[in-house]
């Protein structure tokens, strides 16, 4: 081979070389860190190179540590029951302002407001609403002659409370894809069920829904991912109180490394999520593949016929 | 099956209308097909027929049962759409067998259905198969297949065969003209499709802006067309047009024009006794020309180009500046550039008034 053709094959990883360099410096190289100081018992005041390497102790003493496990659970309960709302309401809204009627775009943008404002800020904002005295909630309930309800001081109704917050900001989301994807059905199937005789609920459930289906997983899956990793809007209203009862996984996190000074335990904890995120991710991938190599499948089969 | 009948039924699409007020007929048991150019407003006929668009005045009647306020499912239609409309998600056997299962249909007696029609239309193979796994003219088949199951009173067909290949469509024209020699249902069929029209219509309504132009049976609408429109739509080739002037000389008229003067039939030059000296349409179909210059009155037309079609060809040739289409058998040899005598069967020519473009 010559000199001049070795050079030509090498030409490609010489345009590549920016950009796989950039991944390594901004995604790689902090990964590996976090990997590396995981096994250390590092706090702040130290340099990393004076910290001790303890091995899979922070691990370990994660595992059989009640609080984390406890703040482990309250994470996948948030995550389950804000991504069960947001889906049930997404979809439900999205269904119900389908359809081309006067004011619907301007509704539709105002519904999907929520997402657009930063997350502390609308833990603040809710966090002001759920005053005991003066929210807008306990002042209504007082107006009408009703009990306050302990929205931020009560464990039960401070899970609650972030919740809603969360749903209130991430509702939009699941609506603006399923809308996108109600929007992009065949409407001539629908047509066919409409002569079929479908009423509007079998329409949904028979047609709709199945052929929403890939868009509904992907989006669900996204949320998940993100659910897990909230934190400004609980950091602000209820900072994981009262007792445990809202101490979601990255506030913990937060807390370790900002408050107990515990850097190595903190990047223990963040790998224990991370890992649970990559399999979330990975199941994302997979499924969307899976949908890929369907339609490649099918798509050959009829070039067959 | 009842009898259709729409009554002054209209449309608008905001400010734009696309169908004036409209009258229209359709027999028990008939298959009738509305055919004219896109945008003539058929399928917004079909459409409004099946439920899927509202009417913006006038009523329909099933017998002479007003249905207008009655849903789609109510109307017991079943429909063929143009891209087929099957269910992606669901295989062949679901998806015929759709409405069945709404209804809450025995099993057994689904299963069987399905089978009968399946069979019926050579796709009985295909039952677990999903839509995407079937090539164009299948999914043809089992969107026509799902309409069948359903064993409705009144069939709707918008544009079926309009996506399959030339070849393909001509097989299934032939399949859907046997289907409606077996099955005794009210068919509506829309089509731009003038030879899907002739073959499969019992009777055709041809369609133009909006309005009929003409109802009738595919001979009537060739023998004897109403005006202009449906004389140039129907038939293939097209029927040619030419400017003449009618004149009266040895007690018979003659169309005179641009590099032809031909004598009219008898009968004509009795009803168009008082159109000496106007300004008339010459309507002239290429099959009215022979190459026996004693069989009719004689033309000279100079040969343009020569489409050979096989047994047929077409000529394009001259007249004066006006083209003119002649339908030719490819066995007797013709050459370019020169030109050509024929003898033009004058019985069939047609008149069309000038301004109005009605036959007369």
């Amino acid at each position: 081979m010559t000199t001049a053709s070795k050079l030509n094959r090498l030409t490609p990883y010489f345009f590549l070389a920016p950009a796989v360099l950039l991944l390594i410096v901004a995604l790689l190289y902090p990964i590996g860190y976090m990997i590396y100081a995981s096994f250390l018992d590092w706090r702040p005041s130290q340099y990393i190179s004076e910290a001790e390497f303890v091995g899979f102790r922070n691990y370990i003493n994660l595992w059989n540590d009640e609080a984390f496990r406890e703040s482990f659970g309250v994470t996948l309960k948030f995550a389950a029951v804000v991504v069960t709302l947001e889906m049930a309401l997404g979809v439900g809204l999205a269904l119900l302002l389908d359809r081309n009627l006067r004011g619907m775009a301007a509704l539709r943008t105002i519904f999907i407001l929520p997402m657009m404002i930063a997350p502390i800020v609308v833990g603040l904002m809710w966090r002001y609403m759920y005053h005991p005295t003066v929210g807008i909630f306990n002042r209504t309930l007082k107006n009408w002659g009703l009990e306050p309800i302990p929205w931020l001081s009560d464990g039960t109704w401070s899970f609650i409370a972030v919740v809603i917050a969360d749903v209130w900001q991430w509702t939009p989301f699941i609506f603006i894809l399923s809308l996108a994807a109600l929007q992009s059905l065949p409407q001539s199937a629908l047509e066919a069920a409409e002569l079929d005789g479908a009423s509007g609920w079998q329409k949904i459930w028979h047609i709709k829904l199945p052929l929403m289906m890939p868009v509904l997983i992907v989006a669900l899956l996204l949320r998940l991912i993100d659910a897990f990793k909230v934190l400004e809007v609980v950091l602000v209203m209820t900072n994981g109180g009262p007792g445990l009862s809202t101490e979601i996984l990255s506030l913990r996190i937060f807390r370790t490394a900002q408050e107990f000074q515990e850097l190595g335990v903190a990047a223990a904890m963040s790998n224990y999520l991370l890992i649970l995120l990559m399999l979330l991710t990975t199941i994302m991938f997979v499924y969307n593949k899976a949908v890929e190599n369907r339609a490649a499948r099918l798509r050959a089969a009829a070039q067959e016929t | 099956m009842p009898t259709i009948r729409f009554e002054q039924v209209e449309k608008s699409f905001g400010a734009v209308r696309v169908l004036p007020p409209l009258d229209l007929t359709l027999d028990d048991g008939e298959f009738t097909v509305l055919v004219g150019p896109s945008g003539c407003g058929k399928s917004t006929t079909l459409r409004i027929l099946a439920g899927l668009e509202e009417l913006s005045g006038g009523e329909i009647y099933f017998d002479e049962k007003p249905i207008s306020n009655l849903a789609s499912k109510e109307r017991d239609l079943a429909m063929v759409f143009q891209d087929y409309a099957l269910y992606p998600h669901m295989n062949i056997a679901k998806n015929m067998s759709f409405a069945l299962r709404l209804k809450k249909t025995p099993a057994a007696e689904i299963e069987t259905k399905v089978k009968r029609v399946a069979d019926m239309l050579n796709i009985g193979h295909l039952l677990d198969r999903k839509p995407a796994e079937l090539s164009g003219g299948q999914r043809q088949r089992v969107a026509m297949g799902r309409a069948l199951v359903r064993d409705a009173s009144t069939f709707l067909f918008d544009e079926p065969l309009s996506n399959l290949d030339a070849k393909l469509r001509g097989k299934m024209r032939t399949e859907l003209a046997e289907m409606r020699d077996t099955l005794d249902k009210n068919m509506v069929y829309v089509t731009h499709d003038q030879i899907e029209a002739m073959t499969l219509g019992d009777r055709i309504v041809v369609m133009s802006e909006g309005v009929i132009q003409q109802q009738g049976t595919p001979e009537q609408l060739f023998k004897e067309p109403a005006n202009k429109f449906v004389a140039g739509f129907i038939g293939s080739p097209t029927m040619n047009f030419l400017d003449a002037e009618l004149v009266s000389e040895k007690s018979k008229l003659w169309a005179r024009g641009d590099g032809f003067n031909l004598p009219l039939s008898k009968e004509m030059t009795a009803t168009l006794k008082g159109y000496s000296k106007k300004e008339v349409t010459l309507g002239v179909r290429p099959s009215s020309f022979s190459t026996d210059t004693k069989a009719g009155a004689p033309i000279e037309l100079r040969l343009v180009v020569s489409e050979y079609l096989g047994a047929q060809s077409t000529l394009v040739t001259k007249c004066g500046e006006a083209e003119v289409l002649v339908e030719h058998e490819s066995s007797s040899p013709v050459r370019t550039g020169g030109t050509l005598k024929f003898g033009v069967r004058t019985e069939e020519l047609m008149v069309f008034d000038k301004e109005t473009e009605r036959r007369l």
